[in-house]
């Protein structure tokens, strides 16, 4: 869910950015990073733990706890919560290490 | 390899200020920083600041931020490195730096370390379940991206972050059912905690989490009383339904980077946890490398600032170079510091800086 009324702060509306979640077509904004669109679309499993498959999402917001690490256009363990939305991104859920390839 | 005479790591408050006062006195400063933004976490503080005029005081963070930001962001002497991680840092004072999916070198002749803190985590079952956040990733999310956490929310930790980000939620307009305290007082200024309280958000005092509840998501949190040895009361747990909770327990100094050259580290609790040795001057054990803000101890922001403008004239000097008002504005910095550590929450620091003085050769 998005804020649209605030006391102090000013959301306006914002172009918005497409792009694929687990082979699904679906829009953030301008200005998103990839976990602030996801949560705004109300998806918060980012990855599902390595041993016990248990479902995670982002505690940190700052790029500091790897809980929000996930697969980007192919690449593994990316912080979601800072790297910025960008239109065509291809965005997996991880269930592992992640090779580096 | 590039080189630059100053790296700062790190483009939060305390970075910011050291980079404005070494540029001033004529030092190629090079800052990197992870973030989309700078300014660290003063870019979701909405909150207006406590202190005198030379911390901006009446001031909402985000304002502070964008005057920080002004201050070095055209100086000729600064280059800013965004979407960048340290990912190394070496005795020699090389500094690896990952961003946009490459590594690139750089040689220092100086390094500050301003990497600020991370958020504490609390132990109790389900802890890792979707929808339990840090104080601070809620503060992100909400106020930076315009994205709710949650519509109904419990907050861990009554400090002065979990009261002022408990009012922020409502602001954003999300119900929060309670903050948590496990002492048997608030932690922060009576001032928030009771505007806090009028807008009829209660405070459990001797209360803690003991589970959360949820298979994909967090669907709902148990708490309980504690007596006066911080034991569980057996029957008075109760199970409050929300959809976030909100962790805000504390902040540790980075100081990871600091180990990674082997500079000496002492664990102080009233610091926050490892905080590396400092001399008078925030030079590190380590030659070269200094460090200031939230990693050298957990303070307000506007101790950061008034850190890091002393840090950057301390490390000026030490690279030969003297800001032309040198005198006057570390006189300035040094009183406006006493001054900030002299107020109500001040002494915690103070004892903490004095268990690091003492006896910092055996650390």
């Amino acid at each position: 869910m998005r804020i649209d009324k605030h006391p102090i702060l000013n959301f306006p509306k914002k172009e918005p950015i497409p792009f694929i979640f687990e082979g699904q077509e679906v829009y953030g904004v301008e200005g998103d990073t990839i976990a602030s669109a996801l949560h705004a679309l109300g998806i918060t499993t980012l990855s599902y733990s390595i041993k016990k498959g248990r479902p995670r999402g982002f505690y940190c917001a700052i790029g500091n706890c790897a809980s929000c690490n996930m697969m980007v256009n192919g690449i593994p363990n990316v912080r979601t919560c800072i790297t910025p939305l960008v239109a065509g991104m291809i965005v997996e859920r991880q269930t592992d290490k992640g090779v580096i390839r | 390899m590039k080189h630059h005479e100053l790296i700062i790591i790190g483009g939060g408050p305390s970075g910011l200020c050291a980079a404005k006062m070494a540029a001033e006195a004529g030092v190629k400063v090079l800052i990197v920083d992870r973030s989309p933004q700078l300014g660290g976490q003063l870019t979701k503080q909405t909150h207006k600041f406590f202190g005198s005029k030379a911390q901006y005081a009446k001031t909402r963070g985000f304002d502070i931020a964008k005057i920080l930001i002004d201050q070095v962001i055209h100086h000729p002497n600064v280059t800013i490195l965004q979407e960048a991680t340290v990912v190394g840092l070496y005795p020699d004072k090389v500094v690896t730096v990952y961003q946009h999916d490459t590594y690139t070198r750089y040689q220092a002749d100086k390094v500050i370390v301003a990497t600020g803190a991370s958020e504490k985590f609390l132990a109790f079952e389900n802890n890792d379940l979707p929808g339990i956040y840090g104080a601070g990733a809620v503060q992100t999310l909400m106020n930076l991206y315009g994205v709710l956490p949650g519509q109904d929310i419990i907050m861990v930790g009554s400090g002065n972050i979990g009261l002022i980000v408990s009012y922020q939620l409502l602001q954003a307009g999300v119900h929060v059912k309670g903050i948590v305290e496990a002492a048997p007082t608030i932690g922060g200024y009576k001032v928030h905690a009771s505007k806090i309280r009028r807008l009829g958000v209660p405070i459990f005092t001797s209360t803690t989490v003991q589970r959360a509840v949820g298979s994909t998501h967090l669907e709902a949190v148990e708490l309980v009383k504690l007596d006066a040895k911080w034991q569980p009361l057996p029957g008075t747990e109760q199970i409050i339904p929300i959809d976030a909770l909100c962790i805000s327990v504390g902040l540790s100094p980075m100081h990871q980077l600091l180990s990674m050259v082997n500079a000496k580290t002492k664990y102080i609790n009233e610091l926050g946890g490892f905080v590396p040795i400092i001399d008078d001057h925030h030079q590190t054990t380590q030659e070269g490398i200094f460090a200031c803000g939230d990693a050298v101890g957990i303070e307000e922001a506007s101790s950061a600032m008034m850190e890091g403008y002393l840090t950057g004239l301390y490390v000026a000097e030490h690279l030969g170079k003297s800001h032309p008002e040198s005198h006057a504005l570390k006189e300035k910095y040094e009183h406006e510091l006493d001054m900030l550590r002299n107020g109500p929450f001040g002494i915690k620091t103070k004892i903490g800086l004095e268990k690091l003085r003492k006896d910092d050769i055996h650390a």
